[in-house]
């Protein structure tokens, strides 16, 4: 049964105020309902140098109330694997292992570990906050940026080239569970991660964080921006259940009634695109509907 | 001082819990969320506020009350709210009524 409303949340918060994190920060949002879904009491977190790392704050202490295994930026993964190997050993079967990286360290950095976790069937849930880029460091570009996107190390010519296919390659691992998800919709993000928990095997959920000063947008905005990115089809958000692919949420509701909004609504909002130029936004929508349309032919193949 | 058997010592590089691990980030705010509580329906059945703040700083319970000692100030419970009960006013303090 979906969750309808706001007050079905539970009301405990797991991450303390005053935290370290940017003011409006996307990551911040989904951490919150994450934790809010699984049960952070029986729950160990891996988490890569990123913006997480920053968010679990300086030695002696932690916003969060929840176990956390700080490791290197390659190495999600393999820590994760180590984790759920131990618990496996002491016999701790009640414990969620989760995972919870970046674009950088899931895309790029992380991609040999988080393959190797994948292939051997280990028992955790890794969650990709994608917010597009290195935005700890000071928003590098990274495989999941867009294309026409300014970043600190594509500053004259923007991004030339689209984002990777990252859903494609976990995909191809035959895990049971994968999901994508945005904070703009927290119902929606919450029951993925419950559905993700109660799931065996290895689950893989790419969450869309929007992040206000790397992509050059008010802070007010991050819900608005969310949104607009789904509306769009920047970002679609689905769940695949044992190869089982199903459209959901806002998504589904754009397939319904196929009123998706043109992608220049979503560029214009955003400093990063501020270089783009028509040329390159008809490309970005050219991609994107491409790729909405092999979702939407997948989904209609299972209705 | 006797000195303690290897063994025996469990090193202890574990963070605790703690509230403002960064400190009062109600410092950073340069605007501040005002509710006006007439305006507000109230209602269990909204509570946007509180789930898009990304900082939890809203109260769950009615009247709806904001931690201003940690609140950022990024104006989204303000953006979301459908009734416009949230206003951002300039400034670091609530004005006092």
């Amino acid at each position: 049964m979906a969750t309808s409303a706001a007050k079905l949340l539970p009301k405990e918060e797991y991450i303390l105020p005053g935290t370290r994190s940017c003011a409006a920060c996307g990551l911040m949002l989904t951490y919150r309902h994450a934790l809010k879904a699984l049960n952070p009491g029986k729950t160990i977190v891996a988490v890569p140098a990123s913006c997480m790392t920053v968010l679990h704050g300086v030695y002696p202490v932690t916003p969060v109330k929840t176990i956390c295994i700080n490791n290197p930026f390659g190495a999600t993964g393999a820590a994760a694997s180590g984790i759920a190997a131990g618990l496996k050993a002491l016999g701790h079967d009640d414990y969620t292992v989760l995972a919870f990286a970046g674009d950088g360290g899931t895309y790029d950095i992380g991609i040999q570990a988080l393959s190797g976790a994948l292939e051997r069937g280990t028992n955790f849930l890794y969650i990709c906050y994608d917010n597009e880029g290195y935005m700890n460091t000071g928003t590098q570009r990274s495989s999941a940026s867009p294309a026409g996107a300014i970043t600190s190390t594509t500053p004259v010519l923007s991004k030339l080239q689209h984002k990777k296919n990252m859903i494609g390659i976990i995909e191809a691992h035959r895990i049971p569970y994968i999901a994508t998800a945005s904070p703009s919709f927290p119902l929606d993000l919450f029951d993925k991660v419950k559905t993700a928990r109660d799931t065996l095997g290895s689950r893989y959920m790419e969450i869309h964080a929007p992040c206000p000063p790397g992509w050059g947008f008010p802070n007010k905005d991050l819900i608005k921006m969310g949104k607009l990115a789904v509306d769009s089809g920047i970002h679609v958000l689905f769940e695949i259940k044992e190869g089982f692919f199903q459209l959901t949420s806002r998504s589904l509701n754009l397939a319904e009634k196929g009123k998706r909004k043109p992608v220049a609504d979503y560029v214009k909002g955003q400093t990063r695109f501020k270089k783009i130029n028509q040329q390159q936004v008809e490309a970005l929508q050219d991609f994107v509907d491409k790729r909405w349309n092999e979702f939407l032919e997948r989904h209609q193949k299972n209705s | 001082m006797k000195k303690e058997k290897s063994s025996n010592v469990i090193i202890k590089a574990v963070s605790k819990p703690f509230k403002g691990e960064a400190g009062k980030t109600g410092d950073w705010r340069s605007q501040t969320p005002v509710i006006d509580q007439e305006k507000c329906s109230q209602k269990e059945s909204c509570l946007l506020c509180w789930m898009y703040c990304p900082d939890g700083v809203i109260s769950r319970e009615f009247p709806l009350e904001i931690d201003l000692e940690f609140c950022k100030g990024c104006g989204i419970c303000a953006q979301e709210c459908p009734r416009k009960a949230i206003t951002m006013i300039d400034g670091r303090e609530a004005p006092v009524e």
